[in-house]
Parts: C-alpha cells; sequence; structure tokens
C-alpha cells in the first residue's frame, strides 16, 4: 500500500510538468489552431539556456531563471509566432506542421552539434532529502514539483478567467472572426499566447531538467508526452491538459514499476488510443463541431 | 504546355533508363532508394493531397510490405506474392484506419496514425517470434524469374523501376478517373461532394487505403534493397519524412512526389559533406521551404516552365493557378 502511495507521488510529480507543456499546446491550438511539433524543443531549449546561465555567466539563481524565461519568451514566444506562424497560418495548418518539424530538428541538430552531445548535469533546485509523511516517503522535490506546477497553472486559470486580457484571449479562442469583429487584435493576443506557451515550457524545463539530465534529444520523449497528455485530456480545454498530464505521469510510473519499464511509454499510449476511439473529444474536452 | 510535358517525361525517362548504368555501388543504392521512395510518396499524395486526409503512418504500413515479403520469402513464397500480400494487408488496415477518417478530421487523424505507427513499431519490436524484435531479419532475398534473377544491384534497380512505372501509371489512371474527381470533390468541399452524389464514405476510405496499399508495395521493394530490415526503419520519423517528400514536392500536384522524393533523399546525401552540419542546413531549408514555397517545389518549376514560355518558345499562356494547397482552414 505504502508503495502504491509512493509511486503515486512520483507520478503526480513528473505528471505536473507534463501538464505544463500540454497546457501551452492547448494554448496555442485554441487562439491559433497550431500544432507545435517543436513543443519538447520548447523544453529543452530553456534548460540549455539556464545553464548557460548558471554555469557560464555564473547568476545567482533567481537571476539566471528570469533571464530564462525572458529569452524563452522572446525566442519562442514572439519570434517564432512572427516569423513563422504569421506568415505560414495563411496557407494552411499542413505547413506549419512541417515548418514546426523542422524547427524542432534545427534546435535540436544545433544544440547537439554548436553545444553538447552530452547530458549536462542540473543542479536540484529543491532539496532531495527524504521526508516521512505518514508511512510514505517523499522528497522535498517531488513535493515542490507538484506545488510549483500547481501554483503556475493556478495563476493562469485566474488570468485567463479574471482579467480583461484573459477575456478577450477567450473570445479569440471560441471564435477568431468575431473576436476581430468586436475590436480585439487577435494577432497580438496570437503573440501573447505563445509567450505564456514559451513561459510555461520555460517552468517545464527548470523543473524537469533536475530529474533527467539537460540533453539535445530531451526533447522527442517530451513533447510526445506533452501531445498524449493534450489529446488525452481534452484538445481544447486547460483542465483536460492537466488532467492528462497527471494522468500520463501516473501511468507512466506504475506501468514502469509494476509491468514492464521497457514498455512505459506504450502504456500511455494504450489509454490515448482508446480514449481516441471511444471519446474522440477527450476525457474532459469539448466536442468540436466535426463537418 | 502539353508539349513541355511530354518533352519533360521523355527526358525524365531516359534518365531513370540510362544514368544507372553509370553508377557506382553507393550512388545505384541512391538511385533505387529514391524510386521506392517515390512509390511512397505518389501513395501519400494520394491520401494527403488529393483527398486531404493526413496520414502520420506511412511508414507503418510499408512496413507490413517489408515484412511481408521477409517472412514469406523463405517459406518459399515467390517475391510479387509476398509484395502483394503486403499490398493487401497495408490495404486492409488502411480500410481499418480510413473508418475513424469518417469521424474525426483534422489533427485527430494525424494523432490517430501517429499513434498507430507507434503500436505498429512497438509490435514488430516485441512480437520476436514474428518479426525477430530489434534483432532484424538479414539475408532478405531479391526476386527470381525461374532462370532470370534480380540479385545484381543493377538489375534489382530495373527490377524497382519497373514497379515504380506500374505504380505511377495505376495513379495516374486513378487520378483521371471518377475516382480522382471525387478525391478532390471532397478536398474542396465535403458538403458540396456529397449534393452532387459523392459518397463521401467509400471515397474517403479508398483515398486512404489505397495510399496505404502503395506503402506496403514500397516497403515490399525496400527491404531487399539493403537485404536487412528492422522496426528502426519504420519508425515516426519516417513517416513525418515521407509527409516532407509530399508537401516539400507540392501536395495535390501529380509532379510533386517526383520533385519531394527526390529532394528529401538527395539533398541530406549532397549535404554529407558538411560533417554534422548537414542535418541542422537541411532542416533550416525545410523552414524556408515552407516560409517561402508553401506550395512546394512544383511551383517553382511552374515559374520556370512560365518563363520559358514566356521567352518566346511557345504562345505566352499564363500557367494554370496552382491547386489550393489548403488542407484545414483556419478558423
Amino acid at each position: 500500500m505504502t508503495d502504491v502511495l509512493q509511486l503515486f507521488v512520483a507520478g503526480v510529480s513528473i505528471g505536473a510538468i507534463y501538464a505544463l507543456a500540454a497546457i501551452g499546446f492547448v494554448l496555442l491550438w485554441q487562439t491559433s489552431n497550431t500544432i507545435n511539433f517543436a513543443q519538447g524543443e520548447f523544453v529543452v531549449l530553456p534548460a540549455f539556456v539556464m545553464v548557460l546561465f548558471l554555469t557560464v555567466f555564473r547568476l545567482p539563481f533567481a537571476a539566471a531563471f528570469v533571464a530564462t524565461l525572458l529569452v524563452s519568451t522572446l525566442l519562442l514566444g514572439l519570434l517564432v509566432k512572427k516569423v513563422l506562424v504569421d506568415r505560414l497560418l495563411r496557407a494552411g495548418v499542413l505547413p506549419l506542421v512541417i515548418a514546426t518539424i523542422g524547427l524542432s530538428m534545427l534546435i535540436r541538430y544545433s544544440l547537439q552539434q554548436f553545444w553538447t552531445p552530452l547530458a549536462l548535469p542540473f543542479p536540484a533546485i529543491f532539496s532531495r532529502v527524504p521526508i516521512r509523511l505518514g508511512g510514505v516517503i517523499v522528497s522535498p522535490e517531488e513535493l515542490m514539483n507538484v506545488l510549483t506546477a500547481a501554483l503556475v497553472i493556478g495563476a493562469l486559470q485566474l488570468f485567463i478567467r479574471r482579467t480583461k486580457l484573459g477575456w478577450a484571449m477567450q473570445a479569440v479562442a471560441q471564435n477568431r472572426g468575431l473576436a476581430s469583429v468586436l475590436g480585439i487584435n487577435v494577432s497580438r493576443l496570437v503573440a501573447l499566447t505563445f509567450m505564456l506557451n514559451a513561459a510555461l515550457t520555460a517552468v517545464a524545463a527548470i523543473l524537469i531538467a533536475p530529474v533527467y539530465l539537460v540533453k539535445y534529444d530531451l526533447g522527442i520523449g517530451l513533447g510526445l508526452k506533452a501531445f498524449y497528455a493534450a489529446i488525452i485530456g481534452g484538445f481544447n480545454q486547460i483542465r483536460g491538459a492537466l488532467l492528462g498530464g497527471l494522468l500520463v505521469g501516473l501511468v507512466e510510473t506504475y506501468s514502469a514499476a509494476y509491468i514492464s519499464n521497457q514498455f512505459r511509454d506504450a502504456f500511455a499510449l494504450v489509454i490515448l488510443i482508446g480514449v481516441l476511439l471511444f471519446k474522440p473529444e477527450g476525457l474532459w474536452g469539448v466536442r468540436e463541431e466535426w463537418a | 504546355m502539353r508539349a513541355w510535358r511530354t518533352l519533360g517525361v521523355l527526358a525524365g525517362a531516359a534518365v531513370l533508363l540510362l544514368v544507372p548504368l553509370a553508377l557506382e555501388q553507393y550512388k545505384l543504392y541512391l538511385a533505387s532508394l529514391t524510386l521506392v521512395y517515390l512509390i511512397m510518396a505518389i501513395g501519400l499524395n494520394l491520401t494527403l493531397g488529393y483527398a486531404g486526409q493526413i496520414s502520420l503512418a506511412h511508414a507503418a504500413f510499408m512496413s507490413f510490405g517489408a515484412y511481408a515479403v521477409a517472412i514469406l520469402g523463405p517459406l518459399g513464397v515467390p517475391f510479387e506474392a509476398g509484395l502483394l500480400a503486403g499490398a493487401l494487408i497495408a490495404f486492409f488496415w488502411g480500410c481499418l484506419l480510413g473508418f475513424p477518417a469518417l469521424k474525426v478530421k483534422h489533427h485527430y487523424l494525424a494523432m490517430v496514425t501517429l499513434g498507430f505507427n507507434i503500436i505498429v513499431f512497438l509490435v514488430l519490436r516485441n512480437w520476436e517470434s514474428l518479426s525477430s524484435g530489434s534483432f532484424g531479419i538479414s539475408g532478405i532475398a531479391r526476386p527470381r524469374w525461374g532462370p532470370v534473377g534480380f540479385q545484381s544491384d543493377r538489375a534489382y534497380y530495373y527490377y524497382i523501376l519497373g514497379w515504380t512505372l506500374l505504380v505511377v501509371a495505376s495513379a495516374h489512371w486513378i487520378l483521371h478517373s471518377r475516382w480522382g474527381r471525387a478525391f478532390r470533390a471532397i478536398r474542396e468541399n465535403e458538403m458540396r461532394a456529397q449534393v452532387v452524389g459523392v459518397s463521401l464514405r467509400n471515397y474517403k476510405v479508398m483515398a486512404f487505403a489505397i495510399g496505404s496499399a502503395y506503402a506496403g508495395v514500397g516497403g515490399a521493394l525496400f527491404a531487399p534493397l539493403l537485404g536487412y530490415i528492422d522496426p528502426g526503419a519504420f519508425s515516426l520519423d519516417r513517416s513525418i519524412q515521407f509527409l516532407m517528400m509530399v508537401v516539400m514536392g507540392g501536395l495535390g500536384r501529380f509532379e510533386g512526389p517526383f520533385i519531394g522524393a527526390a529532394v528529401v533523399t538527395l539533398l541530406p546525401e549532397a549535404l554529407r559533406a558538411s560533417e554534422g552540419l548537414y542535418l541542422i542546413i537541411f532542416s533550416l531549408s525545410v523552414i524556408l521551404m515552407m516560409l517561402f514555397m508553401p506550395r512546394g517545389l512544383v511551383g517553382v518549376w511552374d515559374w520556370l516552365i512560365a518563363r520559358v514560355t514566356r521567352r518566346g518558345l511557345g504562345p505566352a499562356h499564363p500557367p494554370a493557378p496552382p491547386e489550393p494547397a489548403t488542407i484545414v482552414e483556419p478558423k
């Protein structure tokens, strides 16, 4: 029983990080019908940038984090939106899909070629000294991962529900044309979503980097899991992505522990296929118009 | 335009027939591989370019053909029978996967097929009694007709070329029949297509299944080319590569796959000399292509022909506007 609880904490801790990346996916899809196939690299690049600020520029942790957040939102948010998305959306979704696949390759291989093909260590942010909670032993790192993710997601929800800018974003998500008629600057809001996405992936990067090492090809698996999470939960709902992220993290942890470590990725996939077959709008999503 | 087209086809045929005579082994292998990829791209162009259904499982369908000939060959089944079996299996799974395509659309179909490719990959890797797992199958024999064998690389190139011509001809026939017109009608406007009496259900499933069957043929020809296959050859990455071929060539244009398959196969080879940089240059050129030529390289081809014909070599016809490559209109 304690094993089950212990694995639950580990699963939720990883799942919360997947949820951050998955929510970014959903935001982009909602406001701009963009599927970002480079989402995994959007997590990896900030992790590398953070290492740069910490080890080369020797900035204190907080300063390095702020600098990373800034670089990520400007580079992966604003620049990608202005250079790729603005031009490509007019040509339809497919060229954009191909372009983001190209972007993911570009980031991945550039990091490998110009930085390092090796895995870089990343300082642990939170203590790993285990503490006892009832019968379960958990590390502060696991708890803080969940807490940080919860705080960020809560703040995001407040922003979307309670501020004017957030309402405008919802309006754009529901109906672009109508929103623009109502005087909302759609392009600026899409830019904002891209920056929000980049900020979310930057936070995910800082949380996940101490767990795995920082490596150029980490993004493939991460992007795929965020993708699974977004679909399982419901591609058009933030709460769905949150649920999906936690579910993927839990399924992965439990199946690795109890069934087979080699098949850990397969189980999340089986759930994904099941969801697509029986509830294609996702567990907690809203049915879209198909026709 | 027509005369130019004929000239282009004749020149292309001459290159395909004669050039391999002068190629050394590795380049001959690349030429054969390009033909196999051309078959793959023609299939995907049918599914995606003409019928507007995205498939990220093309490599999985390819694996059906490859494993069919690799497994049936040692049992004494002739190569052509194995190839047909592979194509049929791919067709069958294409039908099965095509049915959800009726209900789901756009990005959901991309995800269904993406998931399918990953599952096929995992099954191939773990069903060891059938596929030998990640160990792979080696010693895959090339076809033999009684006394005539296609064992040498050159002979096998011409064998692949024969199948390629069959595929090109059949795709041409399909696209100029009732079917092709129905596919295009569906892509342009489903509702209107239904109103004028196109049975959405049959055509959508068929477009998906026929494209998949072509992938089975490509896979069957691919396996003996190296003589060795393992699941790694049919990963999601490979499916994405096929997607790139079709999009880079030009969606829904008959010439598109020819250009796309050649570019995606040969460009990394041409850049290989630049040490580790070639993947970076390749991915950068993918992005730049999408930015400046979202209709694919066929657009450049149109432009070139238009320029040449305007320079007094023919009547100054404006080039036909390329068909829109839009698959999903943004909301």
